[in-house]
Order: C-alpha cells, then sequence, then structure tokens
C-alpha cells in the first residue's frame, strides 16, 4: 500500500460584530424572533440600495492585516447570482478576483508538535454578506427568517495548493485563527451558534504524486474537534476507496457528528454558474496609506507574539504562557500583575492553578459579563510578595488566597487578622528544635544509629510546636544540624 | 459571436425560466442581436483611456455602523403569499 498525502484548503466564514447589518441599518443579532430585523434593503425589494458598512470594510481590512495579507487599493464588490431562497435578491453580494478582495497573499502561523512553527498561506480575506436561515417544517414547506440576511461576514480562504497537511493541522489552523479574530474582535468565534464556520476541501494523493486528488468539501462542522474528526474520516474514506481501485467523487460531503462520519450531500446536476459581474449598485472602495494606517493602529498585540514574548522576556514554559493567552482578559491580568512588580513565573503559578480553580467553581470570571472575581492583580503581587519574603509559606498562602478570592481583602490584613506570619527567626526556631530534641531522646537515638528517616517525625513535631508557623525549610536545616554529632 | 440554442437553454435554467422551442429560438435571435452590439463597442479605438471600474466617479460612499429600527414584522410579511409562525413560506427545499 502506498503512502498517501493529505491536503486540506480551508474555508472559513466569520460573521463580523458589527451593530447594524452590512447593506442596511437593521441591528444584528443572534436569536430572537424570526423576520423582526428586516427591512426593505435586506429583503430585496425592488427600488432599495444598499450602503456599505464602513465598519465591516475595517474589520476585514484589520483581519487581512493581522494575517499579513497584502492590502488592495482598489476593491469593488461583485454580485454572484444564484437562486436559493435564503437568498432574498437572487444574488449573494461578495468580492470576486485575485487581487481584488480587500486582502490577499497572506499567512498564518500555528505551532507544530516539534515545538517549532508552521506557515499556512492565506489566499484571501473578502467581504459579502450572510443568507437568512431555511427551516423544514414538519408540516410541509420551508420557512424562512432573514433575520441573518444581510449579516457583514468576512470569507477567509488558504492558499493552493493546501499547507495544511494533517487533521491536526486542520485544527491547529482553526484554532489559531479564532484566537485572532477574537483578540482583534471582529469575530466572537462561536462555533456552535455558527457565528464562525469552517468548510475544509479534503483530498489525498499517493506519495510522490504531483497532481493533487480530487477534493470533497465538507460542512456542518460546529466544534474543533469535529473539524479533526471530519478530516481524518475523509481522509481515510478516500485512502480506502482508492485501495479498493475506487475513484473519488467531487461531492459536498455533511459531517454527522452522532456517528462521527460524513455522508455524500445531493451532488448538484451541473457545475455552479454563478455569473460574478461587479455590483452596479455599489461604488468602488479605494484604500489609501492614511486609512490603512489607521486599521493597523487598532491591532493588538496577537496570541502567537504574546505567548513568545511571555517564553522569551518572562521565561515562561510554552504549556504556561499558552494558558495565560487562551483569553485576553486573562493575559492582561496577568500582565497587570507583572507590571505591579510580580515575579512572573509565581503569578503564573497561582493563576493557572489555585485562582483558574476558584474561578472555575464559581462561575466567576476577571472581566467581562460573568460575575467579576474580587481579586486584583494587585491582590496577587502582594501575597507572591508574601511568600517569596517568607513571610508566609506556600502552604498558608493557599489559605490566605482563599480567603481573598471570597472576600477581596488584602493578603497583608488577612495575614495580619490570623496571625499566620512564617516565622523564620533562627532563634526562635533552634529553641523549638532544642525542646524537640530533648522531648524525644530515643527518637534522636535511632537517627544517630542510622535511622535517617525519623528526621522527618522531628521536623513534623518543631511544625506543631509553632503551631505551623515555622518555616518549613528553615526548620529542616536547624534540624539537622543540631543532629549533626 | 453568436450563441446556441444550448447556451440559451442553459441561461434560461440559471434564470429559472420555462421556454417552449419557438421562444428559444426567438430568444437566440434577441441575445445574438445584443451580443453583435458587444462586437461594435470592441471595434472602438480605447488607446490611452484608463478602465474604470464604474460608470460613477465616486469613491467609499459608506455608512456609519449604527443600528436602526427594523420593519415591524407585520409589515415585513405582509406581501408573502404564504406565512406561519412569522417565516415566509415556500414550497419545501429538498436536500437529504
Amino acid at each position: 500500500m502506498p503512502e498517501y498525502v493529505l491536503s486540506v484548503g480551508m474555508e472559513v466564514h466569520a460573521e463580523l460584530l458589527t451593530q447594524s447589518k452590512m447593506f442596511c441599518r437593521c441591528p444584528v443579532a443572534f436569536g430572537g424572533e424570526p423576520n423582526t430585523r428586516v427591512c426593505p434593503v435586506c429583503l430585496g425589494l425592488p427600488g432599495t440600495l444598499p450602503v456599505p458598512n464602513r465598519r465591516a470594510i475595517e474589520l476585514v481590512m484589520k483581519t487581512a492585516l493581522a494575517l499579513n495579507c497584502t492590502i488592495a487599493r482598489h476593491s469593488v464588490f461583485h454580485r454572484k447570482n444564484y437562486f436559493y431562497p435564503d437568498l432574498p435578491k437572487g444574488y449573494q453580494v461578495s468580492q470576486y478576483g485575485e487581487t481584488n478582495p480587500i486582502g490577499y497573499g497572506g499567512f498564518l502561523e500555528i505551532p507544530t508538535a516539534e515545538g517549532g512553527f508552521k506557515r499556512i498561506g492565506i489566499r484571501r480575506v473578502h467581504l459579502e454578506e450572510d443568507t437568512g436561515k431555511l427551516m423544514h417544517l414538519p408540516s410541509g414547506g420551508s420557512g424562512i427568517d432573514y433575520n441573518r440576511a444581510g449579516v457583514p461576514l468576512m470569507e477567509i480562504v488558504t492558499d493552493f495548493p493546501p499547507d495544511i497537511q494533517s487533521p491536526d493541522e486542520a485544527k491547529e489552523y482553526l484554532a489559531q485563527l479564532r484566537q485572532i479574530l477574537i483578540y482583534l474582535g471582529v469575530c466572537d468565534g462561536r462555533l456552535e451558534e455558527g457565528s464562525m464556520r469552517c468548510e475544509p476541501n479534503i483530498s489525498v494523493r499517493p506519495q510522490g504524486a504531483e497532481k493533487l486528488g480530487t477534493k470533497t468539501e465538507l460542512k456542518n462542522l460546529n466544534s474543533f474537534r469535529s473539524v479533526q474528526l471530519g478530516v481524518q474520516f475523509e481522509m481515510r474514506r478516500q485512502i480506502a476507496t482508492l485501495e479498493q481501485g475506487g475513484t473519488i467523487l467531487q461531492e459536498t460531503r455533511g459531517w454527522n457528528e452522532a456517528n462521527e462520519s460524513s455522508f455524500a450531500m445531493r451532488i448538484k446536476e451541473e457545475e455552479n454558474d454563478y455569473r460574478y459581474f461587479p455590483c452596479p449598485d455599489l461604488i468602488p472602495m479605494e484604500f489609501d496609506d492614511p486609512f490603512i494606517d489607521r486599521v493597523a493602529q487598532e491591532i493588538p498585540e496577537l496570541p502567537l507574539a504574546k505567548t513568545r514574548r511571555y517564553q522569551d522576556e518572562l521565561g515562561l514554559n510554552a504549556y504556561d504562557a499558552g494558558l495565560l493567552i487562551s483569553d485576553q482578559d486573562w493575559a492582561d491580568f496577568f500582565e497587570k500583575a507583572v507590571t505591579l512588580g510580580g515575579n512572573p513565573k509565581l503569578v503564573c503559578n497561582w493563576m493557572n492553578s489555585d485562582f483558574a480553580k476558584l474561578l472555575n467553581e464559581s462561575g466567576q470570571w476577571v472581566a467581562g459579563e460573568r460575575e467579576r472575581t474580587r481579586v486584583t492583580p494587585t491582590h496577587l503581587v502582594e501575597l507572591v510578595k508574601l511568600i517569596e519574603s517568607n513571610s508566609i509559606s506556600g502552604k498558608m498562602g493557599k489559605e490566605v488566597f482563599a480567603e481573598v478570592f471570597a472576600t477581596g481583602k488584602n493578603p497583608q490584613a488577612i495575614v495580619d487578622a490570623r496571625g499566620l506570619s512564617q516565622v523564620s527567626d533562627s532563634a526562635a526556631i533552634e529553641a523549638w528544635v532544642q525542646e524537640v530534641l530533648d522531648a524525644h531522646p530515643d527518637v534522636v537515638e535511632s537517627y544517630r544509629t542510622g535511622k535517617q528517616g525519623v528526621i522527618g517525625f522531628l521536623v513534623g513535631q518543631v511544625m506543631k510546636r509553632s503551631q505551623g508557623q515555622a518555616n518549613p525549610a528553615l526548620v529542616q536545616e536547624s534540624m539537622r544540624k543540631a543532629l549533626e554529632p | 459571436m453568436s450563441i446556441s440554442v444550448d447556451e440559451v437553454r442553459h441561461v434560461a435554467k440559471l434564470a429559472r425560466l420555462e421556454l417552449d422551442e419557438a421562444e428559444i429560438l426567438a430568444f437566440q435571435s434577441e441575445l445574438n442581436a445584443l451580443l453583435g452590439h458587444f462586437q461594435d463597442i470592441a471595434s472602438l479605438n480605447v488607446e490611452g483611456i484608463e478602465p474604470k471600474p464604474h460608470a460613477v466617479a465616486l469613491r467609499n460612499v459608506w455608512a456609519d455602523d449604527v443600528a436602526r429600527p427594523s420593519l415591524l414584522r407585520d409589515e415585513a410579511l405582509r406581501n408573502a403569499p404564504v406565512t406561519r409562525a412569522g417565516l415566509f413560506i415556500v414550497p419545501q427545499i429538498i436536500e437529504d
């Protein structure tokens, strides 16, 4: 059996986070009663004229810049003509051509299993409009809700021939892209709700073959897992078909989440013939340097650059850095704590362990619409410093942090109120050590005859006498010294 | 340049027009006359004339992203032949 090479092209559609639709000012929202966010323009009624949403244009440009694209100086909208009931005008406004889309010829980097990065070429980033939603009614007929019709939609297409060569890379590409879109504030990235949709084109060819195999397009993928599983299923199905002497049909296939397999959707009798032409209702666009520069100013530090900085400048490992940047507000919290003088590694450890756990249990978060945590970056820095200076032990720190989390009090105030200060005074510790040695001569004897493991018991006795407040490391050291002959 | 009977059928199908044989022949000759006009245009001397993306010289006509009230639903649905539960109803679309 020959080895096969997988090629995956990705088409991603993202609904833009604007207040109003692409060509009319109907509000954009999720859910709600059907046909309550429609007007003569988005219903395609005769005599209406569309006016593009400036913000949508800026958001697509922002994305294109973040994906290292060239920005078109001249760009127009085209009509893509086809009849389907969810498309009220009989055409979808989109952008055709190689160098006409707002952005083209870019790339995105994804991390590889070997710890490096791989570039995935981006062919185009263009602006179009979403369709309505069609529902098949059990009572017969189909119902249409046009609330979504005309919502600004961005399409991001990878390069051809495709750079993605494994199901993992397909998933990673989508994950990186989603995180970038969320960081940019252009899309909320909700795969389940369909505000971000992914359609991979999948083909296989024998190793060494130059020509790409026949591709199939996969639809209905609404999670990272289904993208990975779906691509993997299609790859295996195509290889099995070829191995049995069969041929791959160019078709659109649906992903069945329940039984984790793909099925052939209806094969269109004829080749799509969209008869693209420039939309005469829409005025051409021209982008100059000041416009592009102003949009570029809006781009924040992107997730990949952040993880690299956390590793290179703050000494974190890739895993910890990855956890911190997984959410922008979480990363902001971390950076504020570091700016306030917190040791990056220690702040990171507290955030990714105790803090994350308590937030998870309480349903709270550091920002946004969920209930806000009482913990501030200042709290965390204060706590870390108390531990670093040996004023309290790590174990006490956990108790203090839990109380900060519950009450929002300052760590120092909690330490003072509870009398939790750790004793690092060597005279006091030596006195406790001596008391313990005097109280347990038999244990001391067995230590000296070779049972060195009993030191744990003796240290434990000191900790007990100090009511847990002695610095354990100092007790250990002092005990060892005292037991030396 | 001339357009075949099959091409007329294809275009009619894309436009969802049901044409009989006589109509197809009539449209073939009309479309050919139309396309003939493009040959006249193609014979013009356009040297030194920059291609234009649009007949109007305007650029960047955009609106600010401010939501405004939509139509009332009853108003939006008023012209639809069939509606139910706030939806426009069309014949069953078969796509398995």
